[in-house]
């Protein structure tokens, strides 16, 4: 009976279309919200998870995340370079800095990296060399910054600008994840970073370290807790305590959250209704089954399988779509570089689809159940 | 000559809840039904006609008495069971047709062999030879849409012949028809449904009809008052 009722669903062109369209809708809006959600959130620990090489981030303890820096002084280097288990241990500078540039002035994220190691570098450059980065005021963009910067301008190493009165200028353009606080990230050297940026007394924003082989990373971030009275975390601690930061302090999680919750409440009532006034203007079409001798767990089963049917199509296009959509924007230097449809966003929308599909079949199989057959005799 | 009895009804009584008060529609139905002939249950409307007609398919459940079909009480099954009864052992001809508007007259009329898990293709074959038999070889992929009434009236004969029943049960099958297509209708019906000895019951109104009968049973407010 399943292929009979694929042909009912089919020959109601009109409520077949407008099933897939509701799904198809609600999954474009829930795929897009979250996944465009779980990338603004990856922005907040990008480059907590770009310093991959780092076990260990340590930091003043009123610090709870990346961008709320409250500088160290310059012995906190050597205080945790002197805890048993650290292999090394290197600072980082991170502040906001802007530059002026053909007249106009950009706030930019400047990452200060270890001179000699270059830890906190980008790993990919676009054009120029990470080497470069040792010439006197010498300073790497990130690609979709430089779009900010020089819009419309093809990538041109050597171009000049300045900031807070220092002269500055290009030796590399990197490819890395913007950040959440800046979309434009620019790479100095820390002994010039914080010439640039720093007028406090401390300018130090973290130590990064590495434990050393054999030691366990979260045991050594402790040890350099209590060691040094400052507060030291793991990388992963450290990118979820900032990501929660952000979660639970900005009303990010709640937008998207709504979003989301609409594109499903959406989908549910277009499809629910639609999916409902098809069974009721075939009802007597089941009522003649039931009457012919079709068992209500054979209707049942019919209607599942036209459930499924519009709800696999609909699926298929809306995450089709939402797959088109990241594919067309997330690359070069667009805004909304870095972000995808991850996995567990398919998953979990093609659960809310099920949920969806299975609260109209259900609400509709009701009216067919309840249905007497003896209504086929009365004319 | 003994006739085979194909359906027998004992001490039938229904009664409807109308809100608080309780309705008596039918009183004490003894009737049988045979073998190899048309019986039409004719009568004015709201005289119980219908109500019987459920009854003695399992569509509805009586108050009192039981029903019998080919030796086995029916109103005994459970409700599942009497589905299953229904699709082995009758076959239904609607006043509406009752046709799925999807499916070909071929696919509609097979409907009941699908339904019993046959293969779709098969059961098509099977269906489109009784369409042939009853002159609608040019009709067999049309869908009831480009159908007429009449014709589709005969695609809704070989549904209730395609699993070879061994009753017929017929709501007004010509009424919704002209006298012409009615009468053909009901030569079709004379000629193919009582073939293997088939019973036939016949509800209706249309008198044009009554010359098909073998016997007429007319019903008046609940009760059998002619057999």
């Amino acid at each position: 009976m399943n292929q009979i009722a694929i042909k009912m669903l089919m020959g109601d062109r009109a409520k077949y279309l407008g099933l897939i369209f509701g799904i198809m809708f609600a999954t474009l809006l829930m795929a897009q919200q979250m996944s465009l959600f779980i990338g603004i959130m990856s922005r907040t620990y990008a480059t907590i998870d770009e310093t991959n090489e780092v076990d260990i981030w340590v930091m003043d303890k009123k610090v709870q995340y990346l961008d709320g820096v409250e500088p160290l002084p310059d012995i906190a280097l050597a205080k945790v370079r002197s805890v048993e288990g650290v292999k090394w241990a290197v600072p980082i500078h991170k502040g906001n800095l802007v530059v002026k540039v053909n007249g106009s002035l950009q706030t930019v994220g400047l990452v200060g990296v270890d001179d000699v190691s270059f830890v906190g570098a980008p790993r990919k450059m676009v054009m120029g060399n990470l080497e470069d980065l040792k010439i006197k005021n010498a300073v790497i963009v990130d690609r979709l910054g430089y779009s900010y910067i020089w819009p419309d301008e093809p990538y041109k190493i050597g171009r000049e600008f300045e900031a807070n009165d220092q002269r500055m200028f290009l030796v590399g353009i990197c490819d890395s994840t913007p950040n959440f606080a800046s979309p434009v990230i620019m790479y100095a050297r820390y002994s010039e970073a914080i010439q640039y940026t720093g007028q406090s007394r401390n300018k130090m924003s973290f130590v990064v370290a590495k434990a050393q082989d054999g030691f366990d990373p979260k045991q050594v971030a402790e040890r350099i807790s209590k060691e040094t009275n400052l507060k030291a975390q793991t990388w992963k601690e450290f990118s979820d305590a900032t990501m929660n930061y952000y979660l639970t302090h900005t009303g990010i999680a709640i937008n998207f959250g709504i979003t989301v919750l609409l594109g499903f409440i959406i989908g549910a009532v277009i499809s629910g209704q639609t999916f409902y006034i098809f069974i009721v203007e075939n009802l007597k079409q089941f009522a003649a089954l039931k009457a012919i001798g079709v068992t209500n767990n054979k209707i049942l089963k019919m209607v599942l399988t036209q459930a499924a049917v519009v709800g696999s199509i609909g699926f298929a296009i809306g995450i089709g779509l939402t797959s088109i959509f990241f594919k067309k924007v997330s690359g070069g230097a667009s805004a909304f570089k870095g972000f995808f449809l991850p996995w567990q966003v398919v998953l979990g929308v093609a659960l809310a689809v099920v949920l969806i599909m299975f609260i109209s079949s259900f609400i509709s199989i009701r009216k067919v159940f309840v249905t007497d057959p003896a209504i086929v005799f009365r004319g | 000559m003994n006739k085979k009895i194909s359906i027998e009804t004992k001490n039938i009584s229904k009664d409807f809840q109308i809100g608080e008060q309780k309705m008596r529609v039918l009183f004490d139905i003894n009737l049988k039904i045979y073998a190899g002939e048309i019986t039409m249950l004719v009568g004015p409307s709201g005289c119980g006609k219908t109500t019987l007609i459920s009854i003695i398919s399992g569509i509805l459940s009586q108050t009192e008495g039981e029903v019998i079909i080919n030796n086995e009480i029916i109103t005994n099954l459970a409700d599942e069971k009497k589905v299953n009864f229904r699709r082995k052992n009758l076959g239904f001809i609607f006043q509406q047709y009752n046709l799925l508007p999807a499916l070909t007259a071929a696919e509609n009329a097979a409907i009941t062999l699908i339904a019993d898990d046959m293969e779709i293709s098969k059961a098509c074959k099977k269906s489109a030879a009784i369409l042939r038999e009853i002159d609608m070889e040019n009709h067999i992929e049309k869908l009831p849409s480009q159908l007429s009434g009449g014709q589709q009236q005969r695609v809704a004969i070989a549904r209730a012949l395609v699993h070879e029943p061994s009753i017929i049960i017929c709501d007004e099958p010509t009424s919704a028809l002209d006298a012409a297509t009615g009468q053909k209708v009901m030569e079709i019906l004379r000629d193919n449904a009582l073939k293997s000895g088939r019973a036939v019951i016949i509800v209706t109104h249309d008198d044009r009809i009554f010359k098909f009968a073998n016997r007429i049973i007319k019903m008046e407010d609940g009760r059998i008052v002619e057999n």
